[in-house]
Formats: C-alpha cells, sequence, structure tokens
C-alpha cells in the first residue's frame, strides 16, 4: 500500500516536471507528426522524374514513337536531345542528367533481332535506386506500329501483392512507427535518469524509502503512456495523409507495441546506469538509433543483407518490431502467427532490463 | 532497546581504490545532540555521512545508527533519518509547496495530516511568500531552508547534514543554526559537517578529520583545553616583520597571522614561552606586546592537522 503510493507520487512527480518542461512535450507531439511528414513525403523509392537526355541517332518514326511511350512511363523527365553518346556521357558526369538514352543508327533493325539490344541506357549507378529503375526500363515493350511486338526477353511484369500502387509510405510507416517510438522511447527515459543523477536528485531519493524498483517503475510508466499517445498519433497521421491500411486488429498492435515500448524503455534504463552526463545518454541513444534505421529492415530490404548484418539486426528489437507492424497492417496477421517476434522482445526485455537491475543497484555505491 | 547513542561506529573504512577516503573511524554521537565534523575539503566528511546512511557500503568496519547495523539492509533506517545532500537536490523545476508535497507522499505522511505539517514547516522556515515559486529560482538561503525542511518533514530521529551552509550568507547561517538548535531541544539528533570554525564552535561534540583520519574528538571546550600547545598572541605594528622573525625557531609550531595579530603555537613541554617569543622578536628589533592566550578552535585544528614530521620537528 506505502509502495503503491510512492510509486504514484514518483508518477505524479515526472508528469508535473514533464508538463513544465515545454520542449520535451513538444517533441512527444512533434517527433512522430514532423518524422512522418519528413519520411512519408520524402523517402520514396517509387521514383519518377529522372533527369534523362536523349541521344537519337536514328531519328525514325519508330524511335521517335519509342521516346513518346518512354515519356509516357513518367520514370523519365526528358530534359534535353544530344547528337551524341559522349555528349551523354559528359552529362551524366557532370550529374545534369542521372540516364542517359542512345538509340543507334540501325535501331529499326535491331528492335527484331533478339540478339542485340536495341537501345543502350547509360546510367548514373553511383545511386542504387535509380539502377533498379533503369533496369526496370529494360523491360519496356517496344512495338511497331503494326502491332508486331518485340520479342519480350525480359520482360517480367511485376504485381505486388501489398502494396499494388507501390506507394512508398504504406511501408514507410510501420516501420517509422518503430524508429519514433525507439529514438523517443529509449532517449526519454535515458536521459530522464541520467537527469536526477546529474542534478543530484538521485542522491535524495535513495535516501528516502523509494525503492529502486519503486523508482524505475514509476519513472517508466509516464513514458509507457506517451508512446501509446505517440502510436495513436503515427496511426491517424498515417490513416489521413497516407492512407495506410489498417488490415489486422489494433488491439494486437497495441499489444505488440506494449512488447516493443517494454524493450526500449528497458534499454533506456541500460543506458541510464552507463551514462555519467546527459549528452552522453543522447550519444548512447544515436549509436543505438543508427543501427536501427540502417539495419532493421526500415530501409533496406533485410534478406538483402549481409549475414553479419542480419545477426546484428536481429538483436536490435526495432527489426521484430517492424516485422510485426507489417504483418498486422499490411497483411492482416494475427498477434499469434507472429510470435517469434514477440518472443524475441520478450527476450531482450528480460535481459536488459537484469542488466539494468543489476547495474542499478551497483550504481548506489 | 535504548541507547545513549544514536550512532556508534568502529573501524569504519571506506577505500576508493588506493584512495582511503575514511580510514578506521571511531564515533560515538550522543542522541539528542548537535555533532559537529570538522575538516577541510577532501577529508572524508561526506563519504562517513553516506556510510552512516547506507548509500556507500563500508570497505572496512561496522556501525550501529538508531539500532540498525551497517553494513546490513538500510531499508529500515530511511524513515528515520533525513538528510540533507551538500548539493541542493530538490526539484527546481517544481514549486516549494510541490516539492514538500512530493516527499509528504515518498515518507507515506497521512493524507490528513500532510497540509498542516506542510503549512507548519513553510511557516518556521520562512517559506510562506515562495510557497507558489519553483525551488529552481529562489536564493541560496531559501533552498536550503527548503532542504531542511523537507529533510525534517517526517520528523527523522535523525539529521545527517552535510555541509548545509556552504552556499549561504552569513544572516542565513545564523538562521539556519538557531533553526538546528530548536530541533535538537526537539530530541532530534544532528550530525552536520563543516569547514567553519564558527560553525564547529556551536555542536555539542565535534570530530575533526584530517585525510579520513579522526585526529580529535569532544567538546569543543574539551579541544581547546587539550591541543598540548601553548598559544602566545603577538600584536606587534609589523605583523609581516614578526613573522619573519618568529620563523626561523624550530620549536615554534605554527605562526598565523590575524589581521595585525599573529597566533604563536608552542609545545606545552616548553616551559617559557612568552619569554621565547620576546627574545626572538628583540633579536630582530620588532616592538610587540606578547601574551599568553587560550586557545580557539581554530588553534586546536591548526595543532591537530599537522602533518606527523611538523608535530615531530
Amino acid at each position: 500500500m506505502k509502495s503503491l503510493s510512492r510509486l504514484l507520487a514518483i508518477i505524479r512527480k515526472e508528469v508535473r516536471q514533464l508538463r513544465r518542461d515545454r520542449l520535451t512535450f513538444g517533441m512527444i507531439v512533434g517527433i512522430p507528426v514532423i518524422q512522418m511528414l519528413l519520411f512519408g513525403y520524402a523517402i520514396n523509392t517509387d521514383v519518377r522524374n529522372l533527369r534523362t537526355a536523349i541521344a537519337d541517332q536514328a531519328n525514325t518514326h519508330l524511335s521517335r514513337q519509342f521516346v513518346a511511350e518512354l515519356r509516357e512511363t513518367q520514370v523519365v523527365d526528358i530534359i534535353e536531345f544530344v547528337d551524341t553518346p559522349a555528349a551523354l556521357d559528359k552529362r551524366l558526369r557532370l550529374g545534369e542528367i542521372s540516364i542517359g538514352v542512345v538509340i543507334p543508327h540501325d535501331f529499326d533493325r535491331r528492335v527484331l533481332d533478339p540478339e542485340r539490344p536495341a537501345v543502350q541506357l547509360l546510367v548514373d549507378g553511383s545511386d542504387p535506386t535509380i539502377s533498379s529503375v533503369a533496369i526496370q526500363l529494360r523491360n519496356m515493350p517496344i512495338a511497331f506500329d503494326t502491332g508486331t511486338s518485340a520479342p519480350r526477353n525480359h520482360n517480367i511484369e511485376i504485381r505486388p501483392n501489398y502494396n499494388p500502387e507501390r506507394r512508398t509510405p504504406v511501408n514507410v510507416i510501420p516501420g517509422l512507427m518503430g524508429i519514433i517510438l525507439t529514438l523517443t522511447m529509449m532517449m526519454f527515459t535515458a536521459v530522464a535518469i541520467v537527469r536526477e543523477r546529474e542534478r543530484g536528485n538521485l542522491e535524495l531519493l535513495i535516501n528516502t524509502p523509494v525503492s529502486s524498483a519503486e523508482l524505475m517503475i514509476g519513472k517508466v510508466i509516464p513514458y509507457i503512456v506517451i508512446g501509446m499517445i505517440q502510436l495513436a498519433l503515427i496511426l491517424v497521421v498515417g490513416d489521413l495523409l497516407f492512407q495506410v491500411p489498417m488490415r489486422g486488429s489494433v488491439l494486437d498492435l497495441y499489444l505488440a507495441s506494449g512488447a516493443f515500448i517494454a524493450a526500449n524503455l528497458a534499454l533506456g534504463l541500460v543506458i541510464s546506469t552507463i551514462a555519467k552526463t546527459q549528452f552522453q545518454a543522447m550519444q548512447m541513444t544515436i549509436f543505438m538509433l543508427m543501427p536501427s534505421i540502417l539495419l532493421s529492415g526500415f530501409v533496406f530490404p533485410f534478406a538483402g543483407m549481409p549475414r553479419f548484418a542480419q545477426l546484428l539486426g536481429e538483436i536490435l528489437p526495432v527489426t521484430h518490431f517492424i516485422r510485426l507492424t507489417r504483418g498486422i497492417m499490411l497483411r492482416e496477421a494475427g498477434l499469434m502467427e507472429l510470435y517469434p517476434e514477440l518472443v524475441a522482445l520478450g527476450l531482450f526485455t528480460l535481459v536488459a532490463m537484469t542488466a539494468a537491475a543489476v547495474r542499478f543497484t551497483k550504481r548506489l555505491d | 532497546m535504548i541507547n545513549d547513542y544514536a550512532i556508534e561506529a568502529s573501524g569504519l573504512s571506506k577505500h576508493f581504490g588506493d584512495l582511503k577516503a575514511v580510514s578506521k573511524l571511531d564515533l560515538k554521537v550522543p542522541r539528542g545532540k548537535i555533532y559537529g565534523f570538522l575538516g577541510p575539503n577532501g577529508s572524508g566528511k561526506s563519504t562517513t555521512i553516506r556510510m552512516l546512511c547506507g548509500l556507500l557500503t563500508p570497505t572496512e568496519g561496522t556501525a550501529n545508527v538508531l539500532g540498525t547495523a551497517i553494513p546490513g539492509s538500510a531499508r529500515e533506517l530511511k524513515p528515520r533519518i533525513g538528510y540533507m545532500t551538500q548539493k541542493f537536490s530538490l526539484f527546481g523545476d517544481m514549486t516549494v509547496v510541490e516539492n514538500l508535497q512530493f516527499i509528504a507522499e515518498i515518507y507515506s505522511v497521512p493524507k490528513k495530516d500532510r497540509r498542516t505539517r506542510i503549512d507548519e514547516l513553510l511557516g518556521k522556515y520562512d517559506l510562506v511568500g515562495q510557497r507558489r515559486q519553483l525551488a529552481g529560482t529562489m536564493s541560496g538561503g531559501q533552498k536550503q531552508r527548503l532542504a531542511l525542511a523537507c529533510a525534517v518533514l517526517h520528523h527523522p530521529e535523525l539529521l545527517l547534514l552535510d555541509e548545509p551552509t556552504s552556499a549561504v550568507d552569513p544572516q542565513s547561517r545564523r538562521d539556519f543554526w538557531a533553526n538546528l538548535f530548536r530541533l535538537a531541544e526537539g530530541g532530534t539528533t544532528i550530525m552536520v559537517s563543516t569547514h567553519y570554525m564558527d560553525e564547529a564552535e556551536r555542536c555539542h561534540r565535534l570530530a575533526i578529520l584530517d585525510r579520513g583520519i579522526k585526529v580529535a574528538d569532544g567538546t569543543p571546550q574539551e579541544l581547546q583545553a587539550s591541543t598540548g600547545m601553548h598559544i602566545v598572541e603577538v600584536t606587534a605594528d609589523d605583523p609581516y616583520q614578526a613573522q619573519e622573525a618568529l620563523d626561523c625557531d624550530e620549536h615554534i609550531r605554527s605562526v598565523t597571522q590575524l589581521g595585525m595579530r599573529l597566533r604563536v603555537l608552542i609545545p606545552e613541554q616548553f616551559s617559557q614561552p612568552v619569554g621565547l617569543v620576546q627574545q626572538h622578536l628583540d633579536e630582530h628589533g620588532v616592538t610587540a606586546d606578547v601574551r599568553l592566550t587560550t586557545a580557539s578552535l581554530e588553534d586546536v585544528f591548526v595543532s591537530v592537522t599537522m602533518s606527523p614530521e611538523e608535530r615531530a620537528a
């Protein structure tokens, strides 16, 4: 009973301080909304309007028709016609264009010859996304007026199952949810505790009847609530602005988020026992955040990463959470079907909590 | 079990790696008294206080604080002690009343008594006008009064104060000590560390710490009576020249200048202290008034914190 009232006292204090800290309070709402707007609109793997120049050396009816069709795809934005392939090379090198199209003199004959490529694409290979777009362009059919199709050597029709319009926000936002929660949960907990140590509050508190457990739990609960609010905010913004579908159950999503938030708070606690200053706590948060963005499957497909990177990724809670959110939101999977991810999150929380508890009691000395 | 001592420690030591912060400290703090801990910075005062409230585990030795054994579970001890840290450690972004409320909740003060107790403390520690002020924006003296109010809110039997007056002006210091005496009269045992002589002089009993070792222990009067030194006061027109005249004699342990006066410490076994001093001054042609006086606490402090080489010289 006394323990509960002490716990409530700490929660009340934490909320009171949070309300006064305008900046942090603003960040609770600001981080998810601004990040979603930025990432939702800016991250776009469905590339369009690549600046393109064309060297049409054939200049036949057929080649002009090809150029028109190329323009219709909207993938390329034809900004210039040049005379020679060398001119294309130069523009590529200067970064003026991303793609150069060479239509050779014998274009009409080449179209009929399955052994020889009809068109050559010069691609700015320094950007992997552009290269992959170019591969798609390769499969574009080229047809004569008569309706005779050219041989379709590599023409594979792509039909994405869960995101048929191939809108990036649909893929990005379930992942972004994980990144935003990682950032705020880990950082807020770590900083909240380190700040009290820095200001000397902790020395006072550990001399009162408050136990370490009451102190830790009391400090963490307000942030769990904040995490849940952020989650709601992300779902609403995702639905209103980006029409991200919610195919599975919201309850499942919240349960999965609960497990994920617990893992991040535990990590935040571990950081708080190591860092001596708020600045160090921030550094450690960012140290954890970078792999969370890059190795979790949020930005790059998990399957495409080398084995070593995959193993690192598997350690990160956000990897498992992104699988959960994509599963629940986009593929209508049930929480129990995805249980291995839950087990992974639970295991992580257990290990981190143990480490934090061991280190926290040591820190009193 | 009623014990005359609130704190009894024997052989208490704390080492941080090679640094011996506190070495083999024996301590007896009587109940209901103000017990002072005098020593320069880094002499082990804070470390000792932290060991006594269970914040640090002693490397060696044991203590009995209000019947609770240290080292051991300090948990049942916490509600019975009040602790005031050296640095202001309340919440700067909460108001005075909010801080007091929080502390009251933490110590499980019954809800019906909370308001009365907080109002009582606000009045007693002159914080009524600041009740809605954020603690972080208050003056040093106000912060210190709030810290004391929070430390005594739950009526602790033992109050541990770690250099409570290091950040406040002389008037606030006087008021603060008046408050401490009031608490001691009410039966609270107070252990207070300080590096101010005038504060040490006000304590009922006193221990002097030097580099982690207790070098003296007793009432201020006892300590002043047992320095083992003659205190010779020299009043000279040119105290600097007088000091030079006295510095050359190996029997003279210490010469401290206080304005126009010098305080000269000479071991007790030397029978003619005034004659010795007068002789040196005459030799150097310094005219001065020389007379024997009683030891102040500062003289005690100087004589006990001398290094062994200085003492043996």
